[in-house]
């Protein structure tokens, strides 16, 4: 057991079922790959998920992996947790699974910070179902059910995170290996909710959603990798930064080399600035990828324990608990 | 009845205290050394318009002589704290009942609050009854006046005013709500001692002779107990010890996952105080996330418990099958209340058990077990989990409103005695036996599954919603293998028979004229009514804990009678069950209006079927006066 265990150790010997081409692919790949350099033990490690393509997800796994129902893996994650808090527990789900049918389970799990990773694959449309649109599709999508395009506004995962009061929110592309493994790894070494976002290819019915910013001939322009202590600087050369304009109250681009000490630093644990960076949309903005935000806190498991004067470890005895109130003997006669 | 037992109703505004003062008089009562039954009525609303109808609480108790099985029929003693508190309760109470009003709130403004056209004490409402007028609020005030309260304050003393009096006309003894005032109100001294003088002065206008003659009757009257241990519990408190209880025989902890809804929530209140005994609890963000939460709990290795009403069930139904096809254990606790939809919050009924033996999409059968009395949801909570841990599925318990909240003395179990409930544990993996076939070796006899919770070395399994291989776990879309998987789940909850008590008769003979079939909560009401038919007319009364499956010799059972009567708080669904399940045709007697049977309501029926064909009127009137 104590043999350092590879990526492929990691992979069951299921038969993967996603279209090919599918962005789920290298999502698996990596998160293989992550458990393996994290050291994660596979019998403590459980991945649990909703309904949809990406909750096919534990099938593949060598781990534990519950497939639960639609929307509601947060909430059988939360339960797992509390029963067992050493255990190491993934949650997997999508934008429609996430966002629309267990959009509640998802906030709840976030404001209270239960310590499990939630991996939101975000292809912004339904696939499982054939191609519908979903809470985070942009308006005017055309699909088979909004035939003349979509008119109800889409909701931005981050925000919505970030409005629940998570402490941990990043970001990564489903085919950036370097990217989507660093954030995996920084999103296991978190105590709380560590949401994920994954801007995930959807190749049958969304295709090239996110082309806007994935095209290798403008990631340079229209992603911002974000970093610690490190300023918010993008573009080739670095040349572009962003900085506070306290006109708007929100960030503009600036000459990153004209004005060095305009741009901001990245500071992970500051929720004002997570919340502006996670509301930046292309055109005019780059997409603002890895660690947005993260405030080290109690995890709601611990909280949980810790609130129980024993621990939750059976101390008293039924039999005293029967008499915790007045009682009467009745004579033999 | 009548010298054997006492019926006491307290009413007043929601506000008025009328619910603490009822558990106080239960106290006394319970150490007076008289058995008894309580029904605290309260209305949906926390603090309705004072002095209106819809904002009266009542609490009803029933002390007397052994055995008292319901909170009693008419009550022979109403203290009503204000007109729309008689108005109300008036239409409930016997002939020739003690009535104590508190005349200072009969003024023409409360009376026109209360619907009063005229003052009933004047009007020839209260002919035939023993009315005793007094000025709660004034001798409250007089009583407490030292005490420099204001008015309000002292005025919201009048319950233990009203209590001490009570006290007096059962001869109760006061000196041990003395103590629980002085311990309840230990941080303020002056409303302390002010409630204490209350009390006394209550107590000491009993003793004016004006009274005494009116409450000849009402005397303390031993009930005969068998010798042991006893205490007073509400269903409520011994459904939570239960389930502490089954946490400790099976060495595992209790999650308890609950959003709060009436009547349920004082499960969640009561367990949440229970950490030392190795019980968890999860307040939920709704209803769906609480049954998952358990399920995953369960998957995790704590016994997973979820509970809620009737509504709330609804929203748990597609989790529910989630934990069927994972086999996985996990309790639902259902405390019945009217419906459908909010329906009638408060007020009791039995109108859940379609939903827990039919309620779900395709076939789902899981067992469903029923508490009868407040004390018996204690013995219930334990057969839960061990039947859920026996065959690795959910069970669905069925309590109700009234049980919820009804005490009666209990004879203290021993848990000691009580066998360990047994979790099933995974067979050794044997070189190059797949995993899912370690994790679905099911037990030939229960059917059900090991237990085998992540953690564990070597037995990493995968499962969820979607159909499995019955023997390897892996999904499979193969139709045989839903056949057999479909085959499988029918066969583990029918094999909840084989465990299980065969049907007894509670009262009467094995076989006769009719057999009274009941289950839950109307066990009080029907235990009663068939003792009150003379034995020769050769009525049974059967009470039914399993509902599913049911035991597999009550099909033999009842067809050994001539008649089937099953009174129940709905319309009929026991009666449906019975006639799916055993091809048994039964008569009706169905109640749906929020309050429990009265057993003159199951005894009238009784009567009536007994007495021969109805063509013959004038004889049958004849016989029914007769028994």
């Amino acid at each position: 057991m104590s043999a350092q265990l590879a990526a492929k150790d990691f992979a069951s010997s299921q038969e993967v079922r996603w279209c090919p081409g599918c962005g789920d692919y290298a999502v698996l790949k990596s998160v293989t790959r992550a458990l393996a350099d994290v050291g994660a033990v596979p019998e403590k490690t459980v991945f649990v998920s909703g309904i949809g393509c990406a909750a096919r997800f534990p099938y593949y796994v060598e781990t534990y992996g519950f497939h639960t129902i639609h929307g509601r893996a947060p909430a059988i994650a939360t339960g797992l947790k509390l029963a067992n808090p050493e255990l190491d527990v993934w949650v997997v789900t999508g934008d429609g699974d996430g966002l629309s049918i267990g959009g509640n389970h998802l906030m709840h799990a976030l404001r209270r910070n239960v310590g499990f990773k939630i991996l939101l694959f975000n292809n912004e449309v339904y696939g499982l179902t054939k191609g519908q649109y979903s809470p985070t599709s942009r308006l005017g999508t055309r699909t088979p059910s909004s035939p003349n395009g979509s008119f109800d506004s889409p909701i931005v995962p981050g925000a919505f995170a970030i409005g629940a009061g998570a402490k941990f929110i990043a970001r990564a592309i489903d085919v950036d290996k370097d990217g989507l493994g660093s954030v995996l790894a920084a999103a296991h070494g978190f105590e709380g909710a560590a949401f994920v976002e994954i801007f995930q290819n959807c190749i049958v019915y969304n295709d090239g959603v996110y082309n806007s910013f994935t095209d290798r001939d403008k990631e340079a322009d229209a992603q911002l990798q974000v970093k610690h202590g490190e300023p918010l600087t993008f573009g080739a050369d670095k040349s572009k930064g962003l900085a506070f304009d306290a006109q708007s109250m929100t960030l503009k681009v600036v000459d990153a080399r004209a004005n060095p000490g305009a741009v901001l630093v990245h500071d992970e644990t500051n929720r004002t600035l997570a919340g502006l960076l996670l509301a930046l949309a292309p055109p005019e903005f780059p997409v603002a990828l890895g660690v947005i935000l993260r405030q080290p806190g109690q995890s709601f498991e611990k909280a949980f324990y810790a609130n129980q004067p024993t621990n939750l470890v059976r101390k008293g005895r039924v039999a005293d608990a029967l008499r915790q109130t007045s009682t009467w003997t009745v004579p033999a006669r | 009845m009548g010298s054997q037992s006492v019926v006491v109703r307290f009413a007043g505004d929601s506000g008025d205290g009328v619910q603490l003062m009822g558990t106080q008089f239960v106290a006394a009562t319970a150490l007076a050394g008289n058995d008894f039954a309580t029904f605290p009525d309260y209305p949906a609303e926390i603090r309705a318009p004072a002095g209106t109808t819809f904002g009266v609480s009542a609490y009803q108790i029933h002390l007397g002589a052994r055995p008292i099985t319901t909170a009693g029929d008419a009550p022979q003693v109403l203290v009503a704290f204000n007109p729309a508190a008689l108005k109300v309760n008036l239409p409930l109470v016997a002939s020739g009942a003690l009535i104590v009003l508190n005349v200072d709130s009969f003024t023409s403004r409360g009376l026109a609050k209360a619907g009063y056209q005229t003052d009933p004490r004047k009007s020839g409402a209260l002919d035939g009854y023993q009315v005793v007028e007094v000025d709660m609020t004034q001798a409250t005030l007089d009583a407490t006046k030292e005490f420099e309260l204001s008015k309000s304050d002292a005025g919201r003393c009048k319950n233990f005013w009203a209590l001490g009096l009570v006290q007096w006309m059962f001869n109760h003894d006061i000196s041990q709500i003395q103590d629980w005032i002085a311990k309840k109100f230990a941080k303020d001294a002056k409303i302390r001692d002010a409630n204490l003088a209350a009390l006394r002065a209550g107590h000491a206008y009993g003793e004016t002779a004006e009274l005494a003659a009116a409450v000849p009757h009402v005397k303390a009257i031993e009930a005969q107990f068998p010798p042991g241990e006893y205490r007073g519990v509400r269903g409520a408190e011994a459904l939570s010890l239960g389930l502490a209880a089954a946490g400790e025989l099976a060495d595992r902890k209790i999650m308890f996952c609950s959003y709060p809804i009436t009547p349920a929530s004082t499960l969640l209140h009561t367990l949440s105080r229970y950490g030392h005994l190795g019980v968890g609890t999860f307040q939920a963000e709704d209803e769906i996330a609480a049954v998952c939460a358990a399920i995953g709990a369960s998957y995790g290795g704590a016994i997973g418990v979820t509970s809620s009403s009737g509504p709330g069930i609804a929203l748990k139904t597609e989790a529910i099958g989630l934990a069927i096809n994972t086999e996985l254990p996990v309790v639902i606790i259902d405390s019945q209340r009217g419906g459908p939809s909010t329906g009638l919050p408060t007020k009791t009924e039995q109108s859940d058990l379609y939903q827990a033996v039919y309620g779900r999409n395709a076939d789902a059968p899981i067992p469903v077990i029923a508490a009868a009395t407040p004390s018996d949801c204690f013995e219930v909570a334990i057969e839960a989990v061990r039947i859920a841990l026996r065959h690795m599925t959910p069970v669905m318990l069925l309590t109700d409103g009234y049980l919820a909240n009804a005490a009666e003395p209990w004879l203290i179990p021993d848990v000691d005695k009580i066998p360990k409930i047994e979790t099933n544990a995974p067979k050794p993996r044997e070189a190059g036996q797949e995993i899912g076939s370690v994790i679905f070796n099911r037990d030939p006899e229960s059917l059900g599954r090991p237990w085998v919770v992540p953690g564990t070395p070597g037995l990493m399994y995968r499962v969820g919603g979607l159909e499995k291989d019955l023997r390897t776990g892996n999904i499979s879309y193969d139709a045989q293998n839903h056949q057999a998987m479909t085959n499988l789940r029918a066969a583990k909850v029918a094999a909840v028979a084989k465990f299980i008590p065969p049907q007894d008769v509670e009262h009467g003979p094995e076989q006769g004229r009719i057999a009274v079939v009941g289950w839950g909560s109307t066990f009080g009401a029907i235990y009663q009514a068939v003792r009150a038919i003379p034995e020769r007319e050769r009525v049974s009364h059967i009470h039914i804990r399993y509902l599913s499956p049911l035991p597999s010799n009550l099909g033999d059972l009842l067809r050994g009678f001539d008649k089937v009567l099953v009174p129940e708080m709905n319309m009929g669904q026991l009666a449906s069950l019975l006639r799916d399940k055993l091809g048994i045709e039964t008569v009706q007697l169905n109640k749906v209006t929020g309050q429990p049977f009265l057993i003159a309501e199951i005894v009238e029926k009784i009567r009536e079927m007994l007495a021969p064909a109805a063509v013959r009127g004038p004889r049958k009137a004849v016989r029914g006066d007769r028994a």
